[in-house]
């Protein structure tokens, strides 16, 4: 037989080995982490701390700050206060992280559970608490918070995110002097595998917008893991899109400050879209609905509750003598009464009256909705 | 059926709720059919967020019951090429409002192949999902889509309301040679009912009168169908005798019985949760007006959802039609 006809029948094609055929998986998958689980410093070779163990100490506080909102906004949900909450328990070093990085005039397009960082960017906790009453659906001004309104149908914000940083390109590209912002788009380990989102990246590189995407893999999307979504590790995924990324342990406020700083320098800088994997744990349930116990065990939460985001800045602060009982004491009690604060906050959030809806469709209410509205207030007046 | 055997060994009815009663027929047709498998989001071990699909990822395993990522195109899409080569599907969408990434699926693909491939494709897929208003829900969570899927040719729009219904049509929609949307009325989960176990009542595309009446018909489906019986049972009070249909298949629809209901009452009003303005209402209307003109003493009116979007759902009570809206256009109808 001629051995040229043979080459390619099955028998003799060569198996898809790592190297030509698919990248080389690293036996471990390098995780950008400055600060153990211990509380004590670790190096990394292409990060570094830039921050005064001040700024830690103010990290701290926002941490514990979000997650006594966090707390509240479950225990809301339980006394009948809020239909819903979202708890955000063991995400909020990455939340303060992002924080500490943003630019002033960085944008944020977040996903469902970035309450904490909401609240850092200056949106009033009434606003997000009424969203979770029933009462709202996003009563706040975008262009002054930078904090993006929430989308329930997962992915479909990250396109808004890369079409928000194709436009503050192009603005740059009209005018030197316009602002230097960038967008930051936040999805989750589930969301990365709906098609928007895949596109999402799509767009973000084949125009290089100044865009970072921040996946939050908290490693379950409700009852799904995450090998469900993807059987490579998710930061890997951004290298076929032609986005640069890297893993970051998300409970390292120190690391996700750092990884964060990097990518949105790239994208200020114009080295277009970067991706980070933010890798936590969600250690409270999906939403006040759902109930974890069906699907996971005990012990993989209690492990993951060791690396604690809160525990191991507070120690490290205390070994750098910059953090005492007093300290502690003192934002204790400050936790206290902001726990007081979004309790109250919740009793202002107010119900519009139900003929507002009719105005809120179009800039100008049809003939339909004016014929609609004048009903329900004949039917009012009525009563 | 082992669970309802286990129940009710010598009977022949047992009371279950909806979500229970789905999830019996979905039990039924698994054990029936090697073919028919459930695919979804968070379907496995939770059972789905309304746990619907409870225990059955355990009673059929992992290769009946497929948890699935999370994209409701991929789902669709991959649904259709198993159904090419056999498969039974049964996709489980979470909520309403997440049918749409899973949109170009639905109507371009799932609903023509049989049309593209003139006549030879066949499509057996159940698409199913809660729908509609009234849990205290966040946005995107209580839309009511049927007009979208009705007025896709290709599709089949089913929407049982009660107990009996959701036992037998989700059998017998899993059964169907075509596309089939079916449509859970959410806030009707819980409600509980009789279920008959030896025969279903009625086809999959046939209405029902749920509640006999002289003076005026009053038209629904889905989660509507109860609001109506107790619209009727308070007008009942004030002397007027109300006759409810339960239209149970929206595509096709069985007009034969909503025309035989209007001819003896003279007089329709038809009620949904989805917004009014080219909504279902809209295709029953012109339909009775075409065919019954003559035995009309009144126009038809329409009870819905108001023409914006679905409102935060504190206001929701005063958004979806209720008793007292339905009694209004009772009288503004009588009244002609
Ligand atoms: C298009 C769409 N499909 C399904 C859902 C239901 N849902 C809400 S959150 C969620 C899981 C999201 O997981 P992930 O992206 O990992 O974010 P996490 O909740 O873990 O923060 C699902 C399936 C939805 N909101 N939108
Ligand atoms: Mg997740």
């Amino acid at each position: 037989m001629n051995t040229a006809m043979s080459i390619g029948r099955p028998t003799d094609r060569p198996s898809a080995q790592p190297g030509r055929f698919q990248p080389q998986q690293p036996v471990e998958t390098p995780l950008v982490q400055l600060l153990r689980p211990d509380g004590t410093l670790t190096s990394d070779p292409d990060f570094a701390p830039t921050l005064s163990a001040g700024q830690v100490a103010e990290m701290l506080r926002d941490m514990t700050l979000i997650r006594r909102f966090d707390t509240e906004g479950t225990a809301l949900q339980r006394k009948g206060q809020l239909s819903l909450w979202a708890p955000l328990l063991g995400q909020e070093a990455i939340q303060v992280g992002v924080h500490a990085a943003l630019g002033q005039h960085d944008h944020v397009f977040p996903s469902h559970r970035e309450h904490g960082l909401a609240m850092l960017m200056g949106l009033p906790v009434e606003r997000l608490l009424g969203i979770f009453t029933g009462q709202e659906t996003g009563d706040w001004d975008a262009d002054e918070v930078r904090f993006h309104h929430l989308n329930m149908v997962i992915g479909g914000h990250t396109l808004h995110g890369v079409g928000y940083a194709m436009a503050q390109q192009r603005d740059r590209q009209a005018d030197a002097a316009a602002d230097d912002g960038v967008s930051l788009i936040i999805h989750g380990d589930g969301a990365i595998s709906e098609g928007d989102v895949n596109e999402a990246y799509i767009f973000a590189a084949a125009y290089q917008a100044p865009a970072v995407f921040l996946c939050v893999n908290n490693q379950w999307a409700i009852s799904e893991p995450v090998e469900r979504q993807s059987i490579v590790p998710l930061y890997q995924r951004a290298w076929g899109f032609g986005i640069p990324s890297v893993r970051v342990d998300g409970n390292d406020v120190l690391a996700v400050h750092a990884a964060m700083q990097w990518a949105l320098d790239r994208a200020r800088n114009g080295e277009g879209p970067s991706f980070i994997e933010a890798f936590t744990y969600r250690v409270g349930a999906h939403t006040t609905s759902d109930d974890p116990t069906k699907y996971r065990s005990k012990e993989e939460t209690a492990d993951w509750q060791i690396k604690d985001p809160l525990s191991r800045t507070e120690t490290w602060l205390r070994s750098e003598g910059a953090w005492d009982d007093a300290q502690q004491a003192h934002l204790d009690q400050e936790a206290e009464a902001f726990g007081a604060q979004v309790r109250s906050a919740v009793n202002n959030v107010t119900t519009p009256r139900f003929e507002e809806i009719f105005d809120r469709v179009y800039a100008e209410p049809t003939p339909d909705l004016i014929a609609q509205r004048a009903q329900v207030l004949r039917e009012v007046a009525a009563l | 059926m082992s669970q309802l055997n286990s129940a009710a060994p010598n009977q022949t009815t047992t009371t279950l709720t909806l979500a229970k009663a789905l999830n019996a027929g979905m039990r039924a047709a698994l054990a029936a059919d090697p073919k028919v498998l459930l695919y979804g989001e968070d379907i496995g071990s939770l059972g789905g967020v309304f746990r619907v699909t409870e225990h059955l990822q355990k009673e059929f395993g992992e290769e009946r019951v497929l948890d699935s990522p999370l994209a409701e195109s991929g789902l669709i899409g991959t649904a259709i090429g198993m159904a090419q080569r056999g498969y039974r599907p049964v996709v489980e969408l979470q909520f309403d409002g997440f049918v749409f990434p899973g949109f170009d699926q639905i109507t371009q693909q799932l609903a023509k192949l049989r049309f593209r491939s003139q006549g030879r494709v066949e499509l057996p897929v159940v698409v199913r999902f809660p729908y509609g208003g009234g849990i205290g829900s966040i946005e995107n969570h209580s839309e009511s889509v049927e007009a979208y899927f009705a007025h896709t040719p290709g599709l089949t729009v089913v929407t049982p309301s009660n107990p009996n219904d959701g036992y037998w049509m989700i059998q017998q929609a899993i059964a169907t040679p075509d596309p089939v949307i079916f449509l859970e009325p959410k806030r009707r989960y819980h409600e509980k009912g009789v279920v008959q176990l030896d025969a279903p009542a009625h086809g999959l595309h046939e209405a029902a009168v749920v509640r006999p009446g002289t003076d005026l018909t009053l038209i629904c489906w889905g989660p509507m169908v109860r609001t109506c019986l107790d619209a009727a049972a308070a007008a009942e009070k004030e002397g007027r005798d109300l006759e409810v249909v339960d239209v149970r298949s929206l595509q096709p629809l069985d007009f034969a019985t909503i025309a035989r209901s209007v001819e003896h009452t003279s007089r329709a009003i038809v009620v949904h949760e989805a917004q009014r303005n080219y909504g279902p209402g809209a295709e029953l209307a012109a339909r009775l007006q075409e065919e019954l003109f003559y035995v009309m003493e009144s126009p038809v009116l329409r009870v819905s959802g108001y023409d914006t979007p679905y409102p935060p759902s504190k206001l929701e009570s005063d958004w979806l039609p209720n008793l007292d809206r339905v009694l209004a256009a009772v009288d503004q109808s009588m009244a002609y």
